[in-house]
């Protein structure tokens, strides 16, 4: 009898679990006065999240190969939504954040209906899948400069960023996440990703890491660790960032916002018209 | 070699591996069985998102907080993927529900009639048991659009016709808020404490009483708030669903469609309302306490217009409520259910006299109230396996006739249980149902007037897919 099993893989989450990884009972996460336990998370963990991020915590679950996007591998401990810098690892208060608010345009749903000690438990849970949590600390939280008002003048200037930067790629002319690069984005486990889609939000839409523009500052200069979005931590000024956010902003034509009022004050339709585009 | 060596070494190799499969199956069956990790859920849903059905509920079918929040936003997980036209067109959101089971069914004072007649001369403890089936749900229910939300529910018994269980269309988030959503059909009522999910199947312990009482002698038509009902909704909830209400108006019918009152065809004229606020709070280290009240306000026929002896219209319509609170306490892996109701009929109702014709009262006639309630906890041993046991009790506190007893009618029940899910995919699943339940009603035996108790004894496989 041949069970089929990929060996390899196999022997690395078991030395990973057995051997390696924090024991489940000793790892804490901390946010505001929430300690989280990880032996409370365990249990948490295997009702809500084991069905898609598998038992290891390795997104292997039993249903990730009809999800897509995959569910996070805990083991490789790169995450998407953090305040830290690009390669670090999160805060406890990100992964809290991202436990609570949920992704969208994926299968993670928003677990805030679920007591915030039922959440910190789980981020502590988490953390006991990879080594990394041992030897290394949460990168430094960066800061978000207050966002200067949105002008014509800003909205202009990000839209030039959007070109040099050459955002276009990826994300396409419109915002439509449909650039030339597009069609040969992977990610980091090489499966096909799509860059965000810009042009068809409405008021209720979310980005991957959160909803306001501090949020989408945030994730310029972080990146999102595992897709092919780089942090421009050290290619962009604050400044210069704020004002990509506010053309981005009116990329979300069908969106209300203060940069699209600031567009239709101008006398112009939409952002393909506005000053610089 | 001989042929029969060769038979004999390969029936001992056949052997050998009927006993290793054997052996690999106990394994992995123990394994399976053992795990208590996976979940179990309505697998419709399981099969559109991918979660495990455990994400949804605290045992199935009882729904936790995610579940909750996941059926109040419209069967949406608000993930820009709810809408049917994101899924593999060969999708087909259905489940179906069905409990093959053995069990006992005991009344210890049923009248039995007399030799050669139809009227009972005494009471006799009767005992049925055998195996069973019980009825057959086929649900279907999602989303049509985003935000568009529907649920269909045909149910039927073993020789029964068909029925509507539920039918609905729901518009969810109006003006891109969670605090509006129009739902219209016909409906679960939205009882935080739902006994349409709940643990208990048999037939003592199948429905709670408090949410099906009417008095002896009553004719009201109303079957209670457990029934579905026929109306329009309007519902809403914060975004964790820890703050609830709804408010339905609905026709004065008991969910019965065909315009129909009480069993009597296209008589229906009035509406009822129908009220219910409830909050969750998270205490430290226990877990989600919610705390609600409800009230339904409605009105009944006491007699019909008729045309050729045929009911037309709905005449002498009369008051009845139901009105009351309760609690949902979670300790850790423990959670208790608290449940109080007030219920009151109009004295036509309770004396089962039409409207227009005062002078059948009897003397001292006066509308019926009582009071009830129950405690039911579950300890949720991991989500494969989960104990229950409930005390419930209604009393009247007033008689619509001063002749009668004051204990008629009244019920003691209790009913403990366990189910065991040995089987929990997320695309199927099997539930071990074991239950005792009884039920004391005051005075109800038919010759003596003394209590009559009834037992139930279930034993069932409890399966959907």
């Amino acid at each position: 009898m041949v069970i089929s099993m990929n060996s390899d893989k196999w022997i690395v989450n078991l030395v990973l679990t057995l051997g390696v990884a924090v024991p489940a009972w000793t790892q804490q996460a901390h946010v505001g006065n929430l300690t989280g336990h990880a032996d409370s998370g365990k249990k948490l963990y295997r009702r809500y999240c084991v069905g898609c991020h598998g038992p290891l915590g390795d997104g292997n679950g039993e249903n990730a190969p009809w999800i897509d996007p995959k569910p996070r591998d805990f083991v490789a401990a790169t995450f998407k939504c953090r305040s830290t810098p690009t390669g670090t690892l999160p805060t406890d208060q990100d992964l809290y954040n991202s436990v609570s608010r949920g992704f969208t345009n994926s299968n993670m749903p928003h677990w805030d209906s679920l007591a915030p000690q039922n959440r910190i438990d789980l981020v502590a849970y988490l953390k006991t899948f990879s080594p990394r949590w041992q030897s290394e600390k949460a990168g430094e939280v960066i800061k978000v400069p207050p966002e200067p008002a949105a002008t014509s003048q800003s909205i202009a200037h990000g839209a030039d960023l959007f070109q040099k930067m050459e955002c276009w790629k990826c994300h396409g002319q419109q915002g439509r996440g449909d650039g030339p690069s597009a069609p040969t984005l992977t990610d980091s486990k090489d499966q096909p990703i799509r860059p965000y889609n810009f042009a068809d939000a409405r008021d209720d839409s979310r980005f991957k890491c959160g909803v306001t523009n501090e949020d989408l500052y945030r994730i310029f200069i972080t990146g999102l660790d595992g897709t092919p979005m780089p942090s421009f931590a050290d290619v962009i000024q604050p400044n210069d960032a704020w004002d990509l956010v506010h053309y981005l902003r009116t990329l979300q034509t069908k969106r209300h916002s203060k940069e699209n009022d600031v567009v239709k004050g101008t006398g112009h339709k939409t952002s393909a018209s506005a000053p610089g585009s | 070699m001989p042929r029969r060596s060769l038979l004999k070494d390969h029936c001992k190799t056949v052997r050998q591996q009927m006993w290793r499969l054997l052996f690999i199956g106990l394994l992995l069956a123990s394994f399976i069985a053992g795990t208590g990790e996976r979940g179990y859920a309505i697998p419709a849903f399981a099969r559109k998102y991918g979660l495990p059905c455990s994400a949804c509920h605290i045992g199935w079918p009882i729904l936790n907080n995610f579940g909750l929040a996941f059926k109040d936003n419209g069967y949406q997980l608000g993930n820009d993927k709810d809408s049917p036209i994101y899924q593999n067109p060969s999708y087909w959101p259905i489940t179906f529900r069905v409990t093959p089971q053995w069990h006992l069914e005991n009344t210890n004072k049923v009248g039995i009639d007399a030799p050669g007649t139809t009227t009972p001369s005494s009471e006799q403890s009767i005992t049925t048991h055998g195996f069973d089936l019980s009825g057959l749900d086929i649900w279907t229910a999602g989303t049509l659009y985003k935000n568009i939300s529907f649920s269909v529910l045909p149910s039927m018994a073993e020789g029964d016709a068909f029925h509507f269980e539920n039918a609905w269309v729901r518009f969810d988030n109006l003006l891109n808020s969670p605090w509006l959503n129009v739902k219209v059909g016909k409906f679960e009522l939205d009882n935080l404490l739902s006994e349409k999910r709940f643990l208990t199947l048999s037939n003592v312990g199948g429905s709670w009483f408090n949410y099906h009482f009417t008095p002896q002698a009553d004719n009201n038509g109303f079957g209670g708030i457990g029934d579905n009902q026929i109306g329009i909704e309007l519902a809403g909830h914060n975004q964790n669903s820890y703050s609830r209400y709804s408010i339905a108006l609905l026709s004065s019918v008991d969910g019965n469609p065909g315009l129909t009152s009480a069993g009597q065809g296209g008589t229906s004229r009035t509406y009822d309302v129908f009220v219910n606020i409830n909050q969750g709070f998270a205490v430290k280290g226990l877990g989600v306490q919610r705390i609600g009240a409800y009230a339904y306000i409605g009105q009944s026929p006491t007699y019909f217009l008729t045309s050729g002896g045929t009911p037309v219209e709905a005449k002498g319509n009369r008051s009845f409520s139901r009105v009351g609170a309760y609690g949902w306490w979670f300790i850790k892996d423990l959670d208790i259910e608290t449940f109080y109701m007030h219920g009151q009929d109009n004295v036509y109702l309770g004396n089962s006299v039409a409207a227009n014709d005062p002078g059948g009262l009897p003397q001292g006639a006066v509308g019926p109230t009582w009071n009830g309630g129950f405690v039911e906890a579950h300890y949720t041993v991991n989500p494969q396996f989960i104990f229950t046991g409930r005390y419930e009790l209604v009393h009247m506190s007033r008689q619509a006739n001063p002749a009668l007893t004051p204990n008629l009618g009244n019920v003691d029940s209790f009913t403990i249980g366990y189910r065991w899910y040995p089987i929990m995919l997320s695309r199927a699943g099997l539930a071990f149902h074991n239950e005792y339940s009884q039920a004391k009603m005051g005075n109800l035996a038919p010759l003596s007037g003394t209590d009559e108790i009834n037992r139930s004894l279930m034993i069932g496989f409890d399966f959907d897919y």
